[in-house]
């Protein structure tokens, strides 16, 4: 598209089919324990793929 | 839902729900803004008006634009509807996965802004002794469901204050590994006075994460993290962590700051521990009351946005010159990020994760645990108060009033508990503070991201 860059991102409406097997980090252990942040969480399922 | 902001020279269109993000010109950000408001043809005529002096937009391509909107709709990447809005979320069993061990009640820094009270929670100074964090693996074990993968902090007050009672535990754990078909991961956060090789060869080989408690330039870290004789701890504890840092090649670790009303330009404190070599770094607003002298105010509000707005600036700079560094609230990863149940569900504190005091009690997470009021169990019982957890399993997204409107709720999925109980006296409050800072991280976060998408 002429006037439209797209970045590439994770379907959110498809991840709700496969999504919530709670692998993940939870969310404050990782490094700020004062905010609840999960934008910068990895998917373990998305990792192994 | 649509976002739409400028930045840094940037357009940007972030499409809530599909969690779709869009750079792009003038003319698509017009169009994007008036394509579910008006109809196409009052769209052209809005936009010859704007660009009347802009002789490369004439009427197709204005009706070209608003196709490739139309197309992007269809596709689901704009003006996505809200998944469950109205709906109750899908039930959805949660088993504990994570605990924050207090392993140490007590601290050997005695910061005026420490949430723990110098690390004592409000309570006496006391160690967890090893066969109550044999118990908490265990509980966690036994309480864990499916989940293979299970996280232990190592956390305090200071840790490596109980710095035998850690290595027992972390090779009592890895000895359950095999038999209980789990894996764990650990993480520890210091303060770095205690940091000697035993600990840096142990935590290389044993710890997922490291956090480095460092607050920035060295006037600013004495200011406020000093030791009981009163004495700054920058000049003892920056060596260790450099040297730290290198041994676990830049990877596993975060130097982890706190700026407060004293250092609203922290953004000199990120570079100044970027400059120390460090390249993964976290820098956290100070919660505290509003009557607290460190307190960040109302009037800081624009310095604190201006700050994170040149901190993203610098970091594309400092990239583009092979000095980049990594600045843990602008980490996003779009293609591989968590998915949409995850982004609904909060941060899993009293249902996914807990803390253990040293004495063995369970809280909803280490910042209720000075608060007796939120005591849900312990690890021997398990988690008793069901009331208590059935309130944090029902804090999502679609429990805060607040969200609902907000942009940026799948990226801090509704925010954390303890702030706002601490903020409203009410865990489905919000800490509308805290919320105005992370909205401002985000459109940083995402800047960089368009910047990077365009550089590529």
């Amino acid at each position: 598209m002429k006037r439209i860059v797209t970045l590439d991102t994770r379907d959110l409406a498809e991840s709700a089919k496969t999504g919530g097997c709670g692998e993940c980090q939870t969310s404050c252990q990782s490094a700020c324990k004062t905010s609840c942040g999960i934008a910068n969480q990895q998917c373990e399922q998305e990792k192994e793929n | 839902m649509i976002h739409e902001y400028k930045l840094n020279g940037y357009n940007i269109a972030l499409d809530v729900y599909s969690g779709s993000v869009h750079a792009v010109d003038p003319l698509a950000y017009d169009v994007i803004g008036l394509f579910e408001a008006e109809p196409p043809d009052e769209i052209v005529r809005q936009m010859l008006l704007k660009y009347r002096d802009d002789p490369s937009i004439d009427e197709q391509e204005i009706r070209d634009c608003i196709s490739d909107v139309a197309l992007l709709k269809t596709s689901g990447k704009l003006f996505a509807p809200d998944p469950y809005a109205g709906a109750e979320l899908p039930p959805r069993k949660r088993f504990v996965k994570a605990l924050c061990l207090h392993v140490a009640h007590a601290c050997n820094l005695n910061c005026e802004y420490c949430f723990a009270s110098q690390g004592r929670y409000q309570g006496e100074r006391a160690l967890m002794p090893y066969e109550v964090g044999v118990q908490a693996i265990d509980f966690l074990i036994a309480n864990s469901g499916p989940h293979k993968t299970l996280d232990v902090d190592f956390f305090g007050g200071e840790p490596l204050m109980n710095w035998d009672v850690v290595k027992r535990l972390a090779a009592y754990a890895r000895g359950r590994e095999a038999e209980s078909r789990k894996r764990f991961r650990f993480t520890l956060t210091t303060n770095g006075l205690l940091v000697d090789d035993d600990v840096i060869e142990f935590c290389n080989r044993e710890m997922y994460n490291v956090v480095m408690s460092l607050d920035g330039r060295k006037e600013v870290h004495d200011r406020l993290r000093r030791d009981y004789a009163d004495q700054g701890s920058y000049d003892r504890i920056v060596p260790k962590f450099q040297r730290f840092a290198k041994s676990r090649h830049e990877r596993g670790y975060y130097v982890r700051g706190t700026f407060t009303h004293e250092n609203t330009d922290f953004l000199q404190d990120i570079l100044h521990i970027a400059d120390l070599g460090f390249t993964q770094i976290s820098m956290e607003p100070m919660i505290g009351s509003p009557a607290d002298p460190h307190a960040l105010t109302e009037a800081d509000l624009p310095t604190l946005y201006a700050q994170y707005e040149q901190l993203a600036q610098e970091m594309l700079k400092r990239e583009k010159e092979g000095r980049g560094f990594t600045f843990y609230h602008y980490m996003i990863d779009l293609a591989h990020g968590p998915c949409l149940v995850k982004r609904l569900t909060g941060c899993g504190s009293g249902t996914e994760y807990f803390a253990v005091t040293p004495q063995g009690d369970l809280f909803p997470c280490h910042q209720f645990a000075s608060d007796p009021s939120m005591k849900a169990g312990d690890i021997w019982n398990g988690v008793t108060n069901h009331e208590l957890t059935e309130r944090f399993a029902r804090c999502n997204i679609y429990a805060r009033e607040e969200c609902q409107d907000c942009w940026a709720k799948l990226y801090c999925s509704g925010g954390c508990a303890a702030n706002a109980y601490h903020a409203t006296g009410d865990i489905t409050g919000v800490y509308d503070y805290g919320c105005k800072l992370f909205r401002k991280r985000i459109e940083c976060a995402l800047m960089i991201k368009a910047a990077q998408a365009q550089k590529s």
